[in-house]
């Protein structure tokens, strides 16, 4: 199994770095590049982004724990997210969260001990009138049942 | 002539299937031998019907609908032979769905091609900038305000006086920023016309920069929405090349360029000084006003910032219609909104209408009650943070004033129903879940009360001292309500007190004083 993603290193992080700090506000642009190439936000590229924008440490780490969606460590091959919110509640979603946790045999927030799935919430897709909905890294599924959702963990399985 | 068929590329429609009906579509054509030409539409928002596609014929677009890729053959030939299908729809525009709608703001939602600006043009895009070149700032504002137009966000303000306060504040810079960080579940209008249409936003967006004299802005979009940002990225650049972006728009002396930003899961993100902040690059948290954003806003510069559906608006009132807009509706809410029928509805999807329809006639005669075939129990209007309302609210008509007065919002114009088998002391506990997890913590009501909030309903769905403790949920939703910095923490007494008011019973047992007293 190899991953998706490359594994970190310092030149590369340099490099992705050079690519976005002229820009206004750049933190978020970076810390999404950071996790679009390594899967998450290693920790050494911390110090590097606060030294490229001339902010402190303690700056940078205080954007990158406020967002949902960056990651401390490395998520699985396949990530699952599945819509938790109020539209996908309405048409069933709880009892579907539950199926894909008891599929996997992992609360949600969590990866697989083979690393191969991460099971994340998501506070919707904006695919509210097919709900229940989620996504599959980055493919949208919508009007989800319990075989769909199975299909859905299958395909994430493999 | 070459076939054309309509397939939406809305996220919606390609998450039950659109992409691969396409496919079968072309592979479909390809076996019979006949010329096909596909366009990737938009959708037209009649998302129980999706996959829905169409087909241009003499008499207009003939549509077929849900469509699966198992139907697709089947549905050619008929196409093809022009011989009935239990899936054709007829003409689209006389599905009585869309037809009792009035389409301003999603005239061309799920029309035309989203990635080309002749196709903009041609259905009447690029208008309103064009008459805008030639008038002043002034009359640009007068039209905006004429409209009477108000902040389709949720907070309702006038677009025109925010507007106003931006061209009239002095400074270097000044910064146009679209607020498309729609996080409120049952909302979908804002990712569908930047996924449908996303010149009509960068046109309402280019306009506003003449306006008040700003060169740039940002559009913020959620991460949850790869398919929007991909599609406002693609039409921005489309812009750029055709001088719909950049130095000298179409020949004038206007500079204006727009940049995508995208945000990181952060709900409070949607609120309008918290974006600036993440914006800038920072932790979303909300600012105090004063300053407004229009004084100080982006960069500490003046900032008009606006939702999607505000400045989608724009073009069609600068197109000479500032008076046809504000002819629709009641009272002081102008014009149209875009509604959005959720959850657990048989005919979920936008609607577009005259402010004034009734929640009723939203619910079960345009929405068609619930897809369960269950009774509809309660409806939750505005998003997360908007009230729940019981049958008995039904009559109210949608406006803001009038949802005001019966302790709610209409917010972004979003409607997720729910059926009788919903638990409303589990709705009322998520929704102080909900503001716990994401509230930005810098005011002590909201990060405090909400966690509150949730160990107390809690006890009360233990069926521990349970007036004791629902006076101590009212007590926390007062000082939420009164003592927050913004709408999160503000707003979000709004679900749990609507839901103890409608559906006392789902909280445990009457207290045994009022039982006896009735």
């Amino acid at each position: 199994m190899t991953s998706a993603y490359e594994s970190w290193n310092e030149a590369r992080g340099a490099e992705i770095i050079a690519e976005h700090d002229k820009l206004e506000g750049a933190t978020l642009v970076i810390l999404h590049a950071m996790q679009e190439a390594f899967g998450y936000v290693p920790e050494p590229a911390i110090p590097m982004i606060a030294s490229a924008l001339s902010l402190s440490r303690a700056e940078v780490h205080g954007v990158f724990t406020f967002y949902h969606d960056f990651r401390h460590e490395p998520a699985g091959r396949h990530v699952l997210k599945i819509c938790r919110a109020e539209a996908c509640q309405a048409a069933g979603g709880d009892a579907l969260a539950a199926r894909a946790e008891a599929k996997l045999g992992i609360a949600i927030g969590n990866t697989t001990p083979d690393a191969r799935v991460t099971l994340e919430p998501i506070y919707c897709l904006g695919l509210c009138a097919t709900a229940p909905s989620a996504m599959l890294d980055g493919r949208v599924v919508g009007r989800l049942d319990e075989q769909r959702l199975d299909a859905l963990v299958a395909e994430a399985q493999r | 002539m070459t076939m054309r068929i309509f397939v939406s590329r809305d996220a919606g429609a390609v998450a039950v299937g659109a992409d691969d009906v396409a496919r079968a579509l072309e592979q479909a054509a390809i076996k019979s031998g006949i010329a096909i030409e596909i366009v990737r539409t938009g959708s037209r928002g009649l998302y129980w019907l999706e996959p829905m596609i169409e087909v241009a014929t003499s008499q207009g677009r003939v549509a077929f609908g849900p469509v699966s890729a198992a139907d697709a053959a089947s549905v050619f030939d008929a196409i093809t032979a022009g011989s009935p299908h239990p899936l054709r729809l007829g003409l689209t525009e006389e599905i009585p769905w869309l037809k009792r709608q009035t389409r301003l703001t999603f005239a061309r939602c799920g029309v035309i091609d989203p990635r080309s600006v002749g196709d903009y043009r041609a259905h009447d895009g690029y208008k309103g900038l064009e008459r805008a070149l030639t008038l002043t700032s002034d009359e640009i504002l007068a039209d905006v305000t004429a409209s009477g137009l108000r902040g389709r966000g949720g907070a309702g303000f006038p677009t025109g006086i925010k507007w106003k306060t931006v061209a009239q504040t002095s400074a270097d810079r000044k910064y146009i920023v679209c607020n498309a960080d729609e996080g409120d579940s049952g909302t979908f209008a804002d990712r569908m016309i930047m996924e449908g249409d996303p010149f009509v936003v960068i046109e309402g967006m280019t306009i506003a920069g003449i306006a008040v004299g700003a060169t740039k802005g940002y559009i913020y979009i959620r991460s949850e929405y790869p398919h929007a940002v991909a599609a406002m990225n693609a039409a921005i650049a489309v812009a750029r090349r055709t001088g719909y972006l950049g130095e000298r728009i179409v020949g004038s002396n206007h500079t204006f360029d727009l940049e995508v930003r995208v945000g990181a899961g952060a709900y409070v993100c949607g609120e309008e000084t918290s974006l600036l902040e993440s914006l800038e690059g920072r932790r979303g948290i909300v600012r105090a006003k004063p300053p407004l954003p229009a004084h100080k806003g982006l960069f500490g510069r003046p900032t008009v910032i606006n939702n999607v559906l505000s400045f989608a608006a724009i073009p069609f009132i600068l197109a000479g219609g500032a008076k046809a807009y504000a002819d629709f509706g009641m009272g002081r809410s102008r014009g149209t909104m875009p509604i959005q029928l959720a959850g657990n509805i048989l005919h979920g999807g936008l609607f577009e209408t005259a402010f004034g329809v009734t929640l009723g006639e939203l619910i079960d005669d345009i929405g068609g009650g619930t897809f369960t075939g269950r009774p509809v129990r309660a409806v939750q209007v505005g998003g997360p943070l908007g009230a729940y309302f019981p049958r008995a609210l039904f009559d109210t008509p949608f406006d803001y004033e009038a949802f005001a007065a019966r302790d709610g919002l209409i917010g972004h114009g979003g409607i997720v129903v729910f059926d009788d088998s919903v638990d409303m002391a589990k709705q009322a506990r998520f929704a102080m879940e909900f503001c716990a997890v994401e509230s930005c913590g810098k005011c002590t009501p909201c990060r405090i009360g909400s966690t509150r909030g949730v160990e107390t309903i809690d006890k009360i769905i233990r069926g521990e001292r349970t007036s004791e403790n629902l006076a101590v949920v009212e007590d926390l939703c007062n000082t939420m309500k009164f003592g927050s910095l913004c709408a999160l923490g503000g707003f979000t007494p709004y679900p749990v007190m609507s839901a103890l008011k409608h559906f006392r019973e789902d909280f445990g047992p009457a207290p045994a004083t009022l039982q006896a007293a009735e």
